[in-house]
């Protein structure tokens, strides 16, 4: 008979090993997968998980789309640990990319270096106040965050949408719903030339960084890990609960925010509606995929960016559908969520005693 | 407004409503068993892409709506294996559920995207169809609707008059305690989430077999959240839920018709609609806290860990 008896101490070699195993699994899965859809697996799977790895522009790619993704994970990893439950980045992302869009728009063809720094500003006040929204109503009506964040979601996007067709539409274009593209000044500097590599990658780095900090270093860091894991030690500490609430919404929102502002002056470089990917939705895996832990995110990011390039070339050179990023995704947070138990429980095979007891 | 007028809004309402009472109806179920799943949305999806495939291929459009049925219910027993017999995390195995649903599906649908399928028809209940006023408003829908009400009754009768129903509800109130009193709650709660899957497979099902017989990726927008604020909103009671499914129908279907009235307002503005109702009534609904925890199921989320 199987038996689950909880660990006092999580194993941390099981921390470390059980998100390889879980990557490991998810590419079985996926050979599985190619060959039901009738594709050879071996090449199929070397293409998509592989190639990108040894191919110079593709490296290049999985940072481009690493940086928000790292970018958004930080930010809600602070949440996830305090129960706090921000699903809405995507939203926050979108209306971070159209504030700081709309300031980019402003100043068209304004030279300066002030530009992009108020871009920034912009787009992390969007980002910000969009999650100040769940947070206000979390804080004050005691609303659940994970319904309002997901459904602000939809707003921000429908009303870039609306903002792309209308005002920000761009005046000599051919009515597309688009806006101008950005000026030099406000694009963002390339980390490398002949890639799409900008800024936005040190940037996220240095978030990485200082989130380790605050969580390890801060007493902000140590009243979020007491609120997540004891919520009435927290309150007998005297931490106020809405204040760890309102700051993991904004902390979030504003890195999504950036994120959003990034992926605009970035490798889009104008307002587009379909500029919002889906980018604060894979960044909740990222960010469980790194374990809520900064370090771990960084590399979740790079995992995560792998399955979008990987998904590009399973749509290129294989006829899939643009989905398939998001089954792969799928299946590796399953996966990831399925063994993580081993790093909680003891599997312990018992001799068979009395059955009725069950 | 003459009759032809009131019966098609009325008919478009219980159209735009249907499939968010069904998906609904299931997610009450799971979560008065203590179980929050947020894969509504992956659920739906995946039960529209294989009730329109297997209505495409079969020419049955019962065969479509029991596939759609199973297929939901396969997707909740992953989210059920993962959380129930794995402890995993609820709200990440539902978004994993979701993202995992809404890319299946498309994979699945590959070659259904752009066929239409055939539309089912409309039955008319013998005689109550003929009422005046009533007979046209109520009787004379497509047999999904019918199920829909034939379910919600079911599941109100199994919560609130059946044994079975109570040790459902026990096991979600307190699972400790119904594990003490010898219920066996990992396998009540995975028998509930089942059926929450079987439910958001059918809602997904009449999106597209009878609201647009033909299939888009992630052609449900969304609506599985929606159905997952209604169960919040219906403070996990079956006829408010029905209430709460027919408001967000209403506006879906007032956002169509505004501008046919000569509204004049950008269409995006309109169909921001549903989600801000959404996200007043959950504020409207969680201003009184003593209410709101009241009717909460009061193991909702929690892992259970049974050490004997």
């Amino acid at each position: 008979m199987i038996k689950l008896v909880p660990r006092t101490r999580s194993s941390r070699s099981l921390v470390v090993l059980t998100p390889v195993v879980a990557i490991a699994l998810t590419v079985l899965a996926s050979a599985i997968l190619f060959a039901m859809l009738g594709k050879d697996p071996g090449p199929a799977v070397l293409a998509t998980f592989y190639r990108p790895l040894t191919d110079h522009y593709a490296l290049t790619e999985i940072l481009v789309k690493a940086t928000p993704l790292i970018l958004i994970a930080c930010g809600l990893s602070l949440g996830f640990r305090a129960n706090v439950w921000n699903i809405g980045a995507e939203g926050q992302f979108t209306m971070g990319a159209l504030c700081g869009g709309a300031v980019a728009l402003a100043f068209y063809d304004v030279q300066g270096y002030w530009l992009l720094p108020l871009m920034c500003l912009a787009g992390v006040a969007g980002g910000m106040a969009w999650a100040a929204v769940p947070a206000f109503l979390k804080t004050r009506f005691q609303t659940n965050e994970i319904l309002t964040s997901l459904m602000l979601t939809y707003v921000a996007i429908l009303l870039l949408s609306v903002l792309v067709h209308g005002p920000l539409k761009d005046p000599e274009g051919l009515n597309f719903p688009e806006s101008r593209l950005f000026h030099d000044s406000a694009i963002l500097p390339l980390l490398f030339d002949e890639t799409r590599v900008h800024i936005g990658f040190l940037i996220a780095l240095v978030v990485v960084v200082v989130t380790h900090i605050v969580l390890w270093r801060h007493i902000f860091g140590y009243q979020i890990k007491v609120q997540g894991e004891a919520d009435r030690v927290a309150r007998f500490a005297g931490f106020v609960q809405n204040r760890i609430v309102w700051r993991c919404l904004l902390i979030s929102g504003g890195l999504a925010g950036l994120a959003g502002v990034f992926e605009a002056a970035g490798p889009v470089g104008q307002l587009v509606p379909a500029l919002p990917t889906g980018y604060g939705f894979t960044a909740i895996i990222v960010a469980f995929l790194g374990r809520l832990h900064p370090v771990g995110i960084l590399f979740g990011g790079f995992v995560m960016a792998l399955t979008y390039i990987g998904g590009e070339t399973a749509q290129m050179e294989m006829q899939m559908p643009k989905a398939v990023t998001s089954v792969f995704q799928g299946l590796l947070l399953f996966f990831l969520l399925g063994i993580d138990f081993l790093v909680r429980y003891r599997v312990v095979l018992t001799t068979r005693r009395r059955s009725a007891e069950g | 407004m003459d009759m032809a007028t009131l019966t098609s809004i009325v008919a478009a309402v219980i159209v735009a409503s249907t499939p968010l009472l069904f998906a609904a109806l299931g997610e009450l179920v799971t979560e008065r068993a203590g179980v929050l799943n947020l894969g509504v949305e992956g659920m739906m999806v995946m039960g529209a892409v294989v009730g329109f495939s297997v209505t495409y291929e079969s020419d049955s459009h019962l065969l479509g709506v029991l596939a759609s049925a199973a297929a939901g219910a396969m997707m909740a027993l992953i989210f059920g294996v993962l959380t129930q017999l794995l402890l995993a995390n609820q709200v990440a195995t539902g978004l994993a559920l979701t993202m995992f649903g809404l890319g299946a599906s498309a994979l699945w649908g590959q070659s259904y995207t752009g066929l239409s399928g055939k539309l089912m028809g409309n039955v008319d209940i013998p005689l109550l169809s003929e009422i005046p006023v009533i007979g046209p408003l109520l009787f004379r829908h497509d047999p999904m609707v019918y199920l829909c009400f034939v379910l919600l009754v079911a599941v109100w009768w199994f919560l609130t008059r059946t044994r079975k129903g109570m040790i459902l509800r026990a096991v979600g109130e307190n699972h400790g305690a119904a594990h003490a009193l010898g219920y066996r709650v990992v396998m009540v709660r995975l028998a509930a989430i089942m059926f929450g899957g079987a439910c958001a497979g059918l809602g997904g099902a009449y999106l597209s077999i009878v609201q647009t017989p033909l299939w888009a990726d992630g052609m449900t927008a969304g609506r599985g959240w929606i159905a997952l604020a209604i169960v919040v909103f219906a403070a996990w009671r079956p006829w408010r839920a029905m209430a709460g499914a027919y408001l967000f129908g209403g506006v879906t279907v007032l956002q169509l018709h505004a501008q046919a009235m000569g509204i004049e307002i950008e269409s995006q503005y309109m169909s921001m609609l549903p989600y801000l109702v959404t996200i007043v009534v959950l504020v409207a609904i969680s201003h009184d806290p003593t209410r709101a925890r009241m009717s909460a199921p009061g193991s909702l989320g929690k892992t259970f860990f049974s050490t004997s």
